[in-house]
């Protein structure tokens, strides 16, 4: 019967095992967003909100390179206003950029933010930005989307060159099923 | 018997050997164009060397033992089965040799982790399944899809030198000038692989990958899409010229006059049959594949166009379809890799081909003002 | 059917004085006999072994030359999809559940497994899981075309509708191989004969032992990324959407860490089996015993940490890159040993070269030419022009084919007179061997060539210059496939007939299972054996 017992008690443990390591699964998202946070692994940016003034190192300059990219089936024209920036470190940029729904109905889009090289992720600064909620273009409106960031003043001197991309996903459909409730807070701020 | 089996088995292996002789063997990667996929090159070559060299002694020993331990050769098992010097140093020793060849390959890759200080800005976009690209400064943009004839393909025709791996157009870069590519993907995730640059990087939809080359030589390199990404991820290739910087520089001036010229068309008027001889042209090459030359399509998938309530109904509608595509079908959206006079002239030949005599003219310009949403003008981007 | 009855006939056969088998199919359906349960498993896999290889003689036929010939693009695309997952999920891992099962308990002096009714549950759960993949293949939309690695988004956006039958199915594979483990990891721990301790082990129950942590490890990790995938397509989650904050290079990551130690539990038990052969055949103790227990381990531990070298391409920082790069080459340290321990067992032995001999003298030599195209895919900047090429297909199959799959033949022949009481037709074994040897070069070597020439896998059509190396690996392919019809008939003709086999069947075998008379009666150490 010691052995029954031995089993009995074994199994229960592999099993919890078993249990925890299919949380273990879902716990990796969250462990994945920390570990890119701190790696940069997928150049997403997660520095958003109010940052405090510094002072711009005029001592060098990098280049940000703006791109607006439209997943599928997104008829947008979407493009940055400056394509090319030359900032400071530490110096606070406002750039924008505008957007139009050509099609007659209304839409709801949201801008997912890219950083490449993903290094240069945890240093990029966004105090506002359009892609922090969707947005919602009635047919043929054309806006002009803010975007206020800053390079910190910690970026490593190799990096001189740095591309911000945002990705317009037409989450319409998605959207006006929530309309009631806000459809206009939809996507996670990122 | 003995010799028709040996004849036999001869012819069958030239015909192995021989057949298909119109195109060379490779063996071996490429040492490539850059002076990173030499690198790449010498690297792997190196590792390759150590791998034979390990294998030459770990089977020499097996195979000396397989001849001289057997039993029927009358040995004797002896009865060692430890020895703790000999494990530690063949742990040792394989050890030293994985850090020897971690040494170079850390440096490589370094080395190809450094894209500052480029000249040359390209965005490519990988769509399913074709690629786009983007001279970011110079205001170039197009698609670049194979050109490899549908028939080649059903080996209903002689298969040509570059068979799947040719495009309609390239990829012009210039020669010793860095260049950083921007990749990302319209849909799925792709890879982007040119095995002379030795670039392979995979291009993920909502996100934003770099990578960089030096191309020294001028030449035209070929590589395909690695990343699985649907039906034809097999008839996605890329295709590079390099040419020298001077050339490029012509390219550019001759690329954008083409632009320019495109856009201009859309702006004047065109008449019925101007319409229909562009139409035939973009549709044969565009749409041919999937709906057929005559339009009869292949029902289920791909709809016949002769009779189609879509093509011979609303016109706004057909457009609407062939600008923007149809979500969750095999239908793609057409607005960014046609011109507005292509797009116009397309739809106006299945308007009026195949005895779908709607005597319907889509006029460019009303393209344009689609495209750009009622009248808009296109001054915002890029200055 | 047939098949069934022949094993129930020599079971019948050789009945010993302990309870025997009920009669009729309701023995194979209620069985909690662990032999009865290691046949299924067995034969199980064998007919999934035939079913994948049909489907990857169907990709052969097709890229035989250049230009589409038989198959649609994505009727290929399902092809690859399915192939890579039955063999996976229904070929390997089975027949090593099926040998663990038949072996385990003999070879530790132990009268059944420790949890039967749950063994037979771990089993007959699994036709249902195979029965539902399979039926995907006539679903409106076809079955699952994303490849067996199915990344997102192809794999949820843009997948056919079939993908919630895969994913059910991958659910039922997943609950089948964790009872499966937890059963064997009870086995060990619980059921040693007295006398039997951890580092008496025959290498086989303590590689087995390894694998089935790995596998308690990882299958509920695979069950929860098809579960978020479930979800991204059923319930508007994004954890692989970009749209709504997700991540599709998640979804590599989360399932890397799933597939690099599936890779190792695809290869553990393979060691395992290799590691009696040889000792066997040379009349040698094994050399190094302890070692080889550390290696396995190592390469346990080892394989959760070098998940990304799969992902160099998807765009990782520098320092991420160089981390995986490493930990991937220090694999090769621990491998590495195991084969000098083989090597080193039969220097000085006295060798003869049986069928299951010779499988595993096979298995050492080309596992370890998949072992050196695994250390150069190691390397990451090189990584970059191999991966996703016919380099790397022919780096998976040497070490699954003459791998894993030779080792299963070699274990099969080894114990198949102690399961049936016949010694093996000789001859034909070796018209096996040999013919499937020279099969599995002919198909894969060439593969390394198209490989490095640049050919990308998972492609129904390719360029010229591919087209002659392509031709050879798929006359290969069809001489490897058709002599397995010589597999098949070996097994079913030493279950009919043959020698009578005596009880250590082999001269030099060693170990618990010798012991007992051949057949193996249908129970066997009723009362535990003292181990000295």
């Amino acid at each position: 019967m010691d052995r029954i017992d031995a089993n009995r008690r074994l199994v229960k443990r592999l099993l919890l095992g078993a249990v925890l390591m299919f949380g273990f699964g879902f716990a990796l998202v969250p462990l994945y967003d920390v570990f890119c946070e701190v790696t940069g692994l997928n150049g997403k940016i997660t520095n958003t909100g109010p940052v405090a003034v510094t002072q711009a190192d005029t001592s060098r300059e990098v280049q940000v390179r703006m791109l607006g990219i439209n997943n599928e089936g997104m008829p947008w024209r979407f493009v940055p206003r400056e394509s090319l920036i030359v900032v400071n470190p530490g110096e606070m940029r406002q750039t924008a950029f505008m957007a139009m729904n050509p099609t007659a109905q209304q839409m709801v889009a949201q801008a997912i933010p890219s950083v490449s090289p993903g290094e240069a992720a945890q240093y990029l600064h966004k105090v506002n930005c359009f892609c922090f909620n969707a947005q919602t273009l009635a047919g043929g409106e054309q806006v002009e989307m803010p975007l206020l960031f800053t390079i910190d003043a910690d970026l490593p001197a190799h990096i001189r060159q740095i591309t911000l991309s945002y990705t317009l996903f037409d989450i319409s459909p998605a959207a006006t099923a929530t309309t009631d409730a806000g459809a206009q807070q939809g996507g996670s701020p990122i | 018997m003995g010799t028709i089996r040996i004849t036999t088995c001869s012819f069958m292996l030239s015909l192995l050997l021989v057949g298909n002789a119109q195109a060379a063997w490779t063996l071996n990667l490429t040492p490539g164009v850059t002076e990173i996929s030499r690198s790449v090159y010498n690297l792997h070559m190196t590792i390759f060397w150590i791998c034979v060299a390990i294998g030459v002694v770990v089977f020499s020993i097996m195979f000396w033992s397989i001849f001289h331990h057997r039993k029927s050769r009358g040995a004797k098992a002896h009865n060692f089965h430890e020895h703790t010097l000999v494990e530690v140093i063949w742990t040792l020793i394989p050890l030293g040799i994985l850090v020897a060849m971690a040494v170079p390959a850390t440096a490589t890759l370094i080395k190809m982790y450094d894209p500052s200080d480029a000249e040359l800005d390209v965005q490519i976009t990988g769509y399913q399944w074709k690629w786009r690209y983007q001279y970011l400064d110079q205001e170039i943009d197009f698609f670049s899809n194979l050109s490899t004839p549908r028939e080649q393909i059903s080996n209903e025709a002689q298969k040509q030198a570059h068979y799947l791996l040719e495009v309609d157009r390239h990829l012009v870069l210039p020669t010793d000038t860095k260049i950083r590519l921007l990749l990302t993907a319209n849909d799925v995730i792709h890879s982007w692989w040119v095995p002379a640059l030795a670039v392979k990087k995979d291009a993920i939809p909502g996100f934003i990958n770099e990578a960089w080359t030096r191309i020294e030589e001028p030449g035209i390199y070929r590589g395909q899409c690695a990343e699985l990404c649907g039906v034809d991820h097999g008839f996605m290739p890329v295709v590079v010229e390099a040419v020298p910087p001077a050339e490029f520089e012509q390219w550019l001036a001759d690329a954008r006059a083409q632009q320019d010229a495109a856009a201009a068309a859309a702006g004047r008027s065109w008449t019925l049959e101007e319409l229909m001889t562009e139409g035939e042209q973009v549709y044969q090459r565009v749409c041919a594949a999937c709906h057929q030359p005559n339009g009869t399509g292949m029902p289920p998938a791909f709809p016949a166009l002769v009779n189609s309530p879509v093509v011979l109904g609303d016109v706004e509608r057909h457009i609407d379809i062939v600008l923007n595509g149809v979500q969750g079908s095999a239908m793609q959206a057409f607005r960014e890799q046609l011109s507005a006079a292509e797009l116009a002239a397309v739809i106006t030949y299945e308007r009026n081909a195949w005895g779908n005599n709607t005597g319907e003219a889509v006029a460019p310009s009303r393209i344009v003002q689609l495209l750009q949403g009622d009248g808009q003008s296109e001054q915002e981007g890029g200055q | 059917m047939s098949t069934l009855e022949t094993t129930t006939v020599t079971g019948e056969q050789h009945e010993s004085h302990h309870h025997g088998p009920a009669a009729g199919i309701g023995r194979w359906l209620f069985t909690t006999n662990h032999k009865d349960i290691g046949s299924l498993y067995l034969w199980f896999s064998l007919l999934m072994f035939l079913t994948g290889g049909v489907m990857a003689l169907l990709i052969r036929a097709e890229l035989f030359q250049p230009g589409l010939q038989l198959v649609e693009p994505g009727f290929f695309n399902q092809m690859t999809t399915m192939h890579g997952l039955i063999m996976v999920f229904g070929a390997v891992m089975p027949a090593f559940v099926g040998l663990a099962n038949w072996m385990i308990p003999m070879m530790i002096g132990a009268p059944d497994m420790a949890l039967p009714r749950m063994n037979n549950w771990s089993f007959w759960i699994l036709p249902f899981a195979f029965a539902i993949l399979i039926s995907t293949l006539f679903m409106d939309g076809g079955a699952p075309n994303f490849g067996w690695t199915f990344y997102a988004p192809l794999s949820t956006t843009y997948a056919p509708p079939s993908v919630t039958y895969f994913i059910f199915a991958i659910h039922i594979m997943g609950i089948s191989s964790i009872m499966g483990a937890i059963n064997i990891i009870a086995t060990i721990l619980n059921m040693r004969a007295p006398g039997m301790t951890m580092m008496k082990l025959p290498l086989f129950v303590w590689s087995w032992l390894i694998t089935a942590f790995l596998l308690i490890a990882v299958m509920p990790v695979l069950a929860g990324v098809v579960t978020m995938m479930l979800m991204d397509i059923h319930f508007g989650t994004s954890f692989f959407n970009a749209a709504g904050g997700g991540d599709p290079v998640l979804f590599q990551h989360v399932f890397w860490f799933f597939g690099h130690p599936e890779v190792y539990i695809m290869i553990l038990p393979a060691f395992g089996i290799i590691s009696q052969i040889i000792p066997t055949f040379s009349r040698k103790r094994l050399f190094g015993y302890a070692s080889m227990v550390y290696a396995t381990a190592s390469i346990a531990i080892l394989s959760f940490l070098v998940w990304a070298h799969h992902m160099f391409t998807v765009g990782m920082p520098l320092v991420g890159e160089l981390f995986f790069m490493f930990a991937t080459m220090l694999i090769a340290v621990p491998t590495g040993v195991k084969v000098f321990n083989w090597v080193t067992t039969m220097f000085r032995g006295s060798l003869t070269f049986e069928t299951p001999m010779l499988f595993a003298i096979a298995f050492v030599v080309l596992f370890t030419i998949g072992g050196f195209s695994g250390l150069m895919l190691a390397i990451a900047p090189v990584d970059f022009q191999y991966h996703d090429t016919y380099f790397v297909v022919a780096h998976f199959h040497y070490v699954l084919v003459p791998g894993a799959i030779f080792a299963i033949m070699a274990g099969t022949y080894y114990w198949l007179p102690k399961w049936t009481g016949h010694q093996l037709n000789e001859c034909m074994g070796r018209w096996h061997f040999w013919l499937s040897f020279i099969g599995v070069n002919i198909t894969f070597f060439p593969m390394h060539f198209i490989g490095l020439a640049g050919m990308p896998r998972r492609i129904p059509d390719y360029a010229l210059q591919f087209a002659d190396f392509n031709m050879v690996a798929s006359i290969g392919a069809f001489i490897f496939g058709f002599s397995q019809l010589l597999f098949v008939w070996n097994v079913i003709h030493n279950v009919r007939s043959g020698e009578a086999a005596p009880a250590r069947v082999w001269e030099g075998a060693e170990g618990l299972e010798w012991e007992v008379a051949s057949p193996a009666p249908y129970h066997t150490f009723t009362t535990p054996p003292r181990v000295e």
